[in-house]
């Protein structure tokens, strides 16, 4: 019966074997670049590392709605499933990691998790919380004037809806029924500000204020946030407008390698948290419907530690800019 | 050739721009059918449509940053912002995101937006009509500001601050829209954002001056030179960041003595870089010290029209520090 329920459950969002794979396949991915990061930051290779740890359900299953290239992303620091979904790749994510010439996302000049790929329409990410919103809300409107049917995604932490630009942005959306989706990964924390003073009320109720649907889902569960953001998506396109989604999920890592988080949060918090991983949660939805098995998933797994561990290989081995190449490019030639 | 002011030189520019380019568009408050507070978009909603010339809601963050989301989308927008005074909310989306975007991708993302914002001190204006915001943003690296004085330069340059693929924030003097008319040409006339202008030629003295203080300093320099035969070179940056440092110094190295005037406030100016500049790269030629006049440190000039005018360098003190000057 539980089996029969649940197997429906992707075969009405349409989703093939095939997708089921890449899907888990990506949040596999994403998980193994982010734990390789830690080491490389421990061995005292990698200044800084900012990671997706617990949020792989909500990017992965957000972002999978999206063609690379076409629909455009505006992703915040911690989206390294995203970009590593829409085509950015795991030696790039190390060559940013380690500030390296190749860098894809800059050359060496921004820090990790600031992602850009004019390719893949990957808009250059920054660091001051918020200021994508009101972006991605004029790249949306040049689609509608435009009349195509490209998407803009924008993303950001909870702690990003408390700022003004988020405000702006959603209000300017709402009043033009823009193709945007404004997904929330809240994850409990804004380094160690609790959602509790940091989110009066819901966020996602806040959407109706500004006409148009908001969704709180479970973003540990990458099924529903798949449902939730191809609905939105697929009503982008049609040209109805904006949607709103809140991933509740959780930040399995401190902050940063900058932050202990022993100074603010239990230890049983987290355990209790990591019950709810997001990768074994999908795991187990796949092992019951017979979709994997430990021989399968055991493989994928070696398989992709060998071209994390290549790829983190090839980044430590790449050279660095030459110092004076911090003088190119501040302004693009007339 | 028809004659043309300040405000119909950069309306004009616009529609041409808007009329040869799709891409190119205009958003910001009552800039629709009201054609803005100043009249500068007149007609532009008529005749492109509300999409093209869009009235955007009160949020100045949001005009700036839907500019950069809608340049990084094939757009050409260009925002204005009503009053210069009303800048900062999207300070950050400037100075850290159109200005940073090029150099943090390596050069994969331009962002080509035009940001007009009017300034100065306008009688009634008080101290939020009136601020002179140029520091604020001349030092930013990645973003271009200019503060065209005359209509024939502005037209131009407004054309090329559309077309420039980097983010340019194009600062308008409000007491100058209908200050004087003069012949603006209908199209082909090109002006660089990389080169001053001089305006008067002379052997003495050197003044670098721009917006309202431009046409007082010329006026000056005019009484000088018939009264008492003091012969002022008078130059006008015309884009104040990056700055075209060769005419000034050229200027400087021929005069030997420079006087700087703006409205802004004296401490932190672009008429402190000038002077920088100026000492360091011709100390050898100068014969007497760079005299600044500007606005004295206090926030910004009064309602009060006695304490408005006390606020802005007059003409007597122009003059005086020019014969100071003089007599070096
Ligand atoms: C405008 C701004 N203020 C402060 C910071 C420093 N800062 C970086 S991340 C962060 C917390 C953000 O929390 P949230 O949006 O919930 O995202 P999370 O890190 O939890 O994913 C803070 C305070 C910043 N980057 N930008
Ligand atoms: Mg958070």
């Amino acid at each position: 019966m539980t089996t029969e329920k649940t197997r429906a459950r992707h075969e009405t969002l349409d989703l093939e074997e095939a997708d089921l794979k890449s899907i888990y396949r990506a949040m596999l991915v994403a998980r193994r670049v982010d734990e390789r990061s830690w080491i490389l930051n421990r061995q005292g290779k990698a200044a800084f590392v900012i990671s997706c740890q617990g949020q792989e359900a909500a990017q992965i299953g957000a972002a999978y709605n999206l063609r690379p290239g076409h629909d455009y992303l505006y992703p915040y620091y911690r989206d390294s499933g995203m970009t590593l979904l829409l085509g950015q790749t795991p030696r790039g994510q190390f060559l940013s990691l380690l500030g390296k010439k190749e860098d894809p996302n800059s050359a060496g000049r921004q820090m990790p998790g600031h992602f850009s790929s004019r390719e893949l329409n990957i808009v250059t990410s920054s660091a001051p919380v918020g200021v994508q919103y009101p972006q991605a809300a004029g790249t949306a409107l040049a689609f509608k004037m435009r009349g195509e049917d490209g998407v803009v995604m924008a993303c950001g932490g909870e702690a990003s809806t408390s700022g003004g630009d988020w405000h702006e942005a959603m209000n300017f959306s709402g009043i033009h029924d823009l193709p945007v989706i404004f997904l929330v990964e809240n994850n409990v924390y804004a380094i160690s500000v609790p959602s509790k003073f940091q989110v009066a009320g819901s966020i996602a109720k806040r959407a109706e204020g500004y006409g148009f649907p908001g969704h709180e889902v479970d973003g540990n569960d990458v099924l529903a946030v798949y449902e939730a953001a191809k609905e939105a998506v697929e009503r982008a396109r049609r040209g109805d407008g904006p949607t709103l989604i809140e991933a509740k999920t959780y930040r399995m890592t401190a902050h940063s390698s900058d932050d202990d988080d022993r100074r603010y949060r239990e230890r049983e918090e987290i355990e209790a948290w990591r019950l709810k991983d997001p990768i074994i949660r999908f795991e187990k939805y796949l092992f019951e419907n017979g979709l994997l098995d430990e021989d399968e998933k055991e493989a994928m797994d070696a398989e992709i530690k060998a071209f994390v561990a290549e790829a983190s290989d090839y980044a430590e081995n790449a050279p660095f800019a030459d110092p004076e190449e911090a003088l190119d490019r501040v302004y693009a030639e007339v | 050739m028809a004659e043309k002011n300040l405000l119909q030189a950069i309306h004009d520019g616009l529609a041409e721009e808007m009329r040869s380019d799709e891409s190119v568009m205009i958003l910001g408050e009552d800039v629709g059918r009201a054609g803005g507070v100043f009249r500068v978009t007149q007609g532009l909603q008529e005749e492109f449509g509300p999409e093209r010339v869009l009235d955007t809601p009160l949020a100045e963050s949001l005009i700036v940053g839907s500019a950069i989301g809608l340049s990084v989308n094939g757009m050409r927008p260009v925002a204005e912002i009503q009053f210069a005074d009303f800048i900062p909310p999207a300070f950050d989306q400037i100075v850290n995101e159109a200005a940073k975007f090029y150099y943090r991708s390596n050069g994969a993302w331009t962002v080509p937006i035009t940001i007009r914002a009017p300034y100065g001190v306008v009688p009634g204006g008080a101290l939020y009509h009136s601020q002179s915001i140029e520091a604020w943003f001349c030092n930013t690296p990645g973003l271009k500001v200019v503060a065209p004085t005359f209509p024939a330069d502005a037209k131009a340059m407004l054309k090329s601050a559309i077309r420039d693929p980097n983010p340019v924030l194009f600062l308008e003097h409000k007491r100058t829209y209908r200050l004087i008319k003069e012949d603006v040409p209908e199209d082909g006339h090109e002006v660089p954002l990389n080169k001053a202008r001089v305006h008067r030629e002379g052997g003495d003295i050197t003044v670098v001056s721009y917006g309202l203080m431009l046409y007082t300093a010329l006026e000056v320099a005019g009484k000088l030179s018939e009264e008492l035969g003091i012969e002022t070179e008078v130059v006008e940056p015309r884009t104040l960041y990056p700055m075209d440092r060769e005419t000034i110094l050229n200027s400087v190295k021929k005069t030997g003595k420079l006087l700087v005037i703006s409205e802004a406030n004296i401490t932190g100016s672009v008429s402190g870089e000038i002077a920088a500049i100026v000492s360091q790269e011709a100390f050898e030629w100068l014969d007497a010290p760079v005299i600044r006049l500007g606005a004295p440190d206090v926030p910004a000039a009064a309602f009060a029209k006695p304490m408005m005018d006390f606020f802005v360098p007059s003409a007597e003190k122009i003059e005086a520090a020019m014969l100071e000057l003089a007599r070096y």
